[in-house]
């Protein structure tokens, strides 16, 4: 599973980097980033769906790898 | 002070002044969710008012039909003279595209996550010195003795402005904010001293550079230009109104609630982790801001014969209380997992404050809580709101022992 932040859509509302800080991070102007390659572990992937549960801008989605 | 006829039917004649409006306009959004999504009114030149969540988030998403030229509701319209569209009085909230992405990135890395957390001791300190203030007091106002103060001093620091004037910014965004059915000649007027202020720090900030945002708004450059005073004032206007009467709202709403409910009060007192989450329904319960665009041309939207230069004025709020977004929209649910609240805005307009609000929030409330574990309200009819396109308690007498 790997997750995206879609750059359009982002508008640095800052909630996944604050739900998610080990896969999210931000850039100098305050929009979300993700952090290596997005990909996420049984672990993280509570975590970002729960950041992607509460993005108001709908810009992250959350892939099936392959 | 205002002799407007009261309202009777707020789905054809919606006044966000109306008294009803200010102390609970929760059940006349509902109201207006059921059976008229999108409410009319012919005060204040014409302006309409999508009471839903998918409406608010269709017109704040689109800068093709609206124009953010001015966002406060009043009864005159900004002219082509006094603002240089695409730029506005307040860049960039009051800025469209292209040049609103422009002005938004010379104000961003300001507010940026990174630069915000580091002002966090120095809010801390601020916050514990201004509770200090109460000594052993029974009775406090945390309104116009806590809240209030922490605001306005956070940002008076950030641009480098004198300790002295703190008293002067409160009187300013009562000013820019309020008496909006003042008219618009008066309301000019009232401008010159804030514009005569600004103009004298900035110079000042000239002869005598240092480390602060002033000086980083001198030094910064627009297509390799620096940018005019004026203009500078203007992102100070936008900064002032923007961070100081809002997050003073959210603090002493947030205070508001915890004085009622004791259970939630005692989660928070236990439980610290919490907060950022607790923060955030605070945010959507409590949410203080509603934008306001203008029409650009006549057309139909959302079902709706729009008039060029009709308001819109977006409720953030009234989003925030939707059932089709929210389940159990009207409770307060302290650990809500999730919540996709837009107290922020939504599109290219997103508070660039965010940050800075939610810091201010968190340590306001962790102190206060902090010092007063337990605390109830002295008086609930004592305590007054804000009128205006920003909704908070002003006076907030709290019993704290």
């Amino acid at each position: 599973m790997k997750v995206v932040i879609d750059a359009d859509l982002c508008q640095g509302q800052g909630r996944c980097f604050s739900i998610a800080p080990n896969v999210f991070g931000f850039d100098d102007l305050g929009n979300g980033v993700v952090l290596g390659d997005g990909t996420l572990t049984s672990e993280t992937l509570k975590l970002a769906q729960l950041a992607m549960a509460n993005c108001p801008e709908h810009a992250i989605t959350i892939e099936d790898a392959e | 002070m205002s002799e407007k006829p009261p309202v009777l039917d707020f789905a054809t004649d919606w006044d966000h002044t109306d008294p009803q409006w200010v102390s609970d306009p929760y059940p006349i959004w509902e109201d207006l969710r059921g059976r008229c999504p999108v409410a009319h009114t012919d005060r204040f030149g014409g302006a309409w008012f999508p009471a839903t969540h998918a409406g608010v988030t269709a017109v704040a998403k689109d800068t093709d039909h609206f124009t953010s030229r001015s966002v406060v509701v009043g009864n005159g319209r900004p002219g082509d003279e006094d603002l240089p569209a695409p730029i506005g009085l307040a860049p960039p909230i009051t800025s469209d595209p292209p040049f609103h992405a422009i002005a938004r990135r010379l104000i961003l890395p300001a507010f940026s996550p990174g630069v915000v957390n580091a002002l966090e001791p120095q809010i801390r300190a601020l916050c514990v010195d201004l509770l200090d203030r109460f000594g052993d007091a029974d009775v406090i106002n945390a309104g116009l003795g806590y809240a209030n103060y922490i605001p306005p001093s956070v940002i008076r620091e950030m641009l480098g402005f004198p300790e002295a004037d703190t008293e002067k910014f409160l009187e300013f965004v009562h000013v820019i904010l309020e008496n909006v059915d003042k008219p618009e000649e008066e309301r000019l007027e009232e401008f010159l001293p804030i514009n005569e202020y600004f103009l004298a720090q900035i110079e000042d900030h000239v002869a005598n550079p240092r480390d602060d945002l002033t000086s980083y708004l001198l030094n910064v450059e627009l297509e390799g230009e620096k940018l005019s005073h004026e203009l500078i004032g203007g992102v100070m206007i936008l900064i002032l109104v923007a961070g100081i009467d809002t997050t003073w709202s959210a603090i002493g709403a947030s205070l508001w609630h915890l004085a009622q409910h004791p259970e939630d009060l005692a989660r928070l007192v236990n439980e610290p982790d919490l907060m950022p989450v607790a923060i955030e329904e605070f945010l959507r319960f409590y949410a203080p801001v509603t934008m306001a665009r203008l029409v650009k041309e006549d057309m139909e939207y959302l079902g709706c014969p729009m008039k060029q230069d009709d308001w819109v004025l977006l409720g953030f709020p009234a989003a925030n209380r939707d059932p089709v977004v929210f389940a159990d929209a009207d409770r307060f649910i302290i650990d809500r997992a999730e919540n996709r609240h837009v107290a922020f805005g939504l599109g290219i307009h997103r508070c660039a404050g965010s940050n800075l609000a939610r810091l201010e929030m968190r340590v306001a409330i962790e102190e206060f809580i902090k010092r007063y574990p337990r605390f109830e309200l002295a008086d609930p009819a004592q305590v007054t709101w804000a009128q205006g396109q920003v909704r908070g308690p002003r006076s907030l007498t709290i019993r704290v022992r």
